[in-house]
């Protein structure tokens, strides 16, 4: 008894029921209700609707370096970026930390101030993938 | 201060990456100025900016001047630094100057906001258009028809339809 529910403690700690979705913006650029709508959608699609979107405002450059805050958007899944998630390209990669507007590439090689959404819904996908992998695995 | 359209355009002279000044208004040698505040770091700027270069490149030789201006505070965006200027213009080819507004005078004068922020001046240095190059930053097709609207009716002695939009951008990174 006491077995399974020390068993079931660590899968709760391992693998929480959901993703934890961050979506962090400053409000010196306009890109954040545009992130926020792509964001709702990939989850909606990706059959996480009941997902709460956890939103931070970075307002000062201190708070940026803390959260090595490379521009506005930056969306993370469990604590990791999108961008990354997706093995996207990334040209904001190496910035310091500021208050400042994100550069994006999306797919067709345009610069966006947002990411590609075939981005975001990969991103997350592939955490919902390695979520259920870490169940079966526990 | 915020300049509305009807308004005299204020006169400031910058220098380009090449040192060389260019002053606004440049008396009636021009039919038209775009002074389009632009930077080297933001999406938005970046984004819009072959739209931007294609207008120019369009209406040159129907004696419009183009002129790109980055006022943002090079000490905490480096990216926007003199020299990164420079170096984006001679990577780039650019056929339009880029205009370095180290004091911010230009952008306080004009009370642009954001990049890319665009000013169209009729001949007298009367403005007649301020806001966005086109309705959209993701949608090259659109050409910068906003711009380019305004620039047609200008050159035709009419008033742009719109003659004013949101500037959507990054905001001027103003020095503390």
């Amino acid at each position: 008894m006491g077995d399974n529910v020390a068993v079931t403690a660590s899968r709760l700690e391992v693998v929480p029921e959901n993703p934890e979705v961050e979506l962090l913006w400053w409000q010196g650029c306009p890109s954040t209700d545009e992130a926020r709508r792509m964001l709702r959608a990939a989850l909606d699609r990706s059959g996480l609707s009941a997902v709460v979107i956890r939103t931070v405002e970075v307002r000062t450059d201190e708070q940026a370096r803390e959260l090595r805050f490379r521009g506005s958007p930056t969306i993370r899944i469990d604590g990791t970026d999108v961008v990354e998630l997706a093995g996207g390209d990334d040209p904001s990669a190496g910035e310091p930390a500021a208050l400042t507007c994100r550069l994006y590439r999306r797919r067709d090689g345009r610069i966006s101030p947002t990411p590609d959404p075939h981005d975001v819904r990969v991103a997350i996908e592939l955490s919902a993938e390695a979520r259920r992998l870490s169940e079966e695995v526990a | 201060m915020t300049l509305t359209v009807g308004d005299v355009a204020p006169s400031v002279s910058l220098p380009d990456t090449d040192g060389s000044s260019w002053t606004i208004p440049d008396g009636d040698q021009t039919a038209a100025t775009v002074v389009a505040f632009t930077c080297n770091h933001c999406p938005y700027a970046i984004a819009w900016h072959e739209r931007i270069l294609d207008a120019a490149r369009d209406y040159a030789g129907r004696g419009v001047r183009v002129l790109l201006i980055n006022s943002n505070d090079a000490h905490r965006f480096p990216r926007d630094s003199y020299q990164a200027m420079r170096e984006r213009v001679a990577r780039e080819r650019w056929a339009v100057p880029y205009l370095w507004d180290e004091t911010q005078e230009a952008a306080r004068a004009f009370g642009a906001k954001t990049t890319p922020d665009l000013f169209v001046l009729d001949r007298d240095g009367v403005l007649r258009y301020r806001g966005a190059p086109d309705a959209d930053h993701h949608d090259p097709s659109q050409r910068a028809a906003w711009l380019r609207q305004a620039l047609d009716a200008v050159l035709a002695g009419g008033l742009p339809d719109p003659s004013e939009t949101k500037p959507v951008g990054c905001s001027i990174k103003w020095k503390p």
